[in-house]
């Protein structure tokens, strides 16, 4: 009975080395996602990142209809990726506020130009101000906003083919 | 031979050509505060102690101090206003945590899922200490 006891600390310290094992051949998720969902959008009021087109402020998503926010940069190779996906959502109906991070007004236009422009406002945020305020670690990300302003779904990455319905989704249930 | 050489020269230029859309995010200048310290001393080193805290989201394992991602330099200029506007660092911390969870932050914290980290150590020892006098106080039994 002594004897069984003795192997104990061994069997915890196989279990341990055998968990540890499994987690190191698990992929990361080094996704941040945001703490904000289910919270009010925080308060900005961005210039426009691209002439012909007005800037983004908190005021524009309290008016009754759910949108979406699409955190972007004309330097995200990523986002060259979701424009086309982006402009399905915008022919499926959803309307796309960008918010442009660390831009210049010349790089958005050549960016627009060359990839489609499915927005129907971009913010210029250049000191990563709102990207931080709404708890945003990287580009792209769209966010999913009542018309009430409120929060409610993040979406990290680009969005891709098999995302439109989902964001769609998501934006009908923001709309009830 | 040539090709060889002509095959690395295309290699490199194609690189270079998929690094320029990235650099970009550099073509605006660094945020004011970004790489500029604070007048006042004792505020710098207040929001140095809390830079050195705060997890870099880009380049997950450096603090925001440690890393020259334009995005940690925006928290930077960030903290340093915040710390200038008369802020408290747990405050700006707490605001960091609210938008990003514990994971900004690299001061630990007693919350609902570290707190076995703070109490395994205290009950290895009390284990420890058990056996231990258990032990001791069986020898003392045998000599007496």
């Amino acid at each position: 009975m002594k004897r069984l006891w003795l192997w104990i600390p061994l069997g915890l310290f196989a279990l341990f080395c055998g968990l540890a094992a499994y987690q190191l051949t698990q992929p990361k998720d080094e996704f941040v996602r945001s703490t904000m969902i289910g919270e009010s959008l925080p308060q900005f009021d961005l210039r426009p990142a691209y002439a012909s087109l007005p800037g983004a402020a908190t005021a524009d998503f309290t008016d009754g209809k759910p949108k979406l926010l699409n955190i972007w940069a004309s330097w995200c190779i990523p986002c060259i990726s979701e424009a086309p996906h982006l402009e399905r959502l915008k022919a499926s109906g959803a309307e796309i506020v960008g918010v442009a991070i660390r831009d210049r007004p010349e790089d958005v236009a050549r960016f627009l130009a060359n990839y489609g422009n499915p927005y129907s406002r971009i913010g210029a945020d250049d000191l990563s101000e709102v990207q931080l305020a709404i708890g945003s670690s990287g580009v792209p990300e769209t966010f999913v906003i009542d018309g009430t302003g409120k929060i409610t779904y993040q979406h990290i990455g680009d969005v891709r083919a098999g995302d439109v319905p989902l964001l769609l989704e998501k934006l009908q249930e923001a709309g009830q | 031979m040539i090709r060889l050489l002509l095959a690395t020269l295309l290699a490199t230029l194609l690189a270079a050509g998929m690094a320029v859309p990235a650099l970009a995010q550099y073509r605006l200048p660094p945020a004011p505060y970004a790489y500029q310290q604070l007048e006042n001393p004792a505020a710098e080193a207040e929001a140095q102690a809390l830079m050195e805290t705060l997890r870099c989201l880009k380049c997950q394992s450096q603090s925001i101090a440690d890393s020259d991602a334009p995005m940690a330099g925006d928290m930077r200029h960030q903290v340093r206003t915040r710390i200038a506007a008369g802020e408290e660092p747990e405050a700006i911390r707490a605001w960091l945590v609210a938008r990003y969870g514990d994971y900004v932050s690299y001061a630990p914290t007693v919350s609902e899922t570290t707190w076995p980290l703070f109490a395994i150590p205290f009950l290895l020892i009390l284990v420890a200490g058990i056996l231990l006098w258990r032990r001791i106080g069986r020898k003392e039994g045998d000599a007496a």
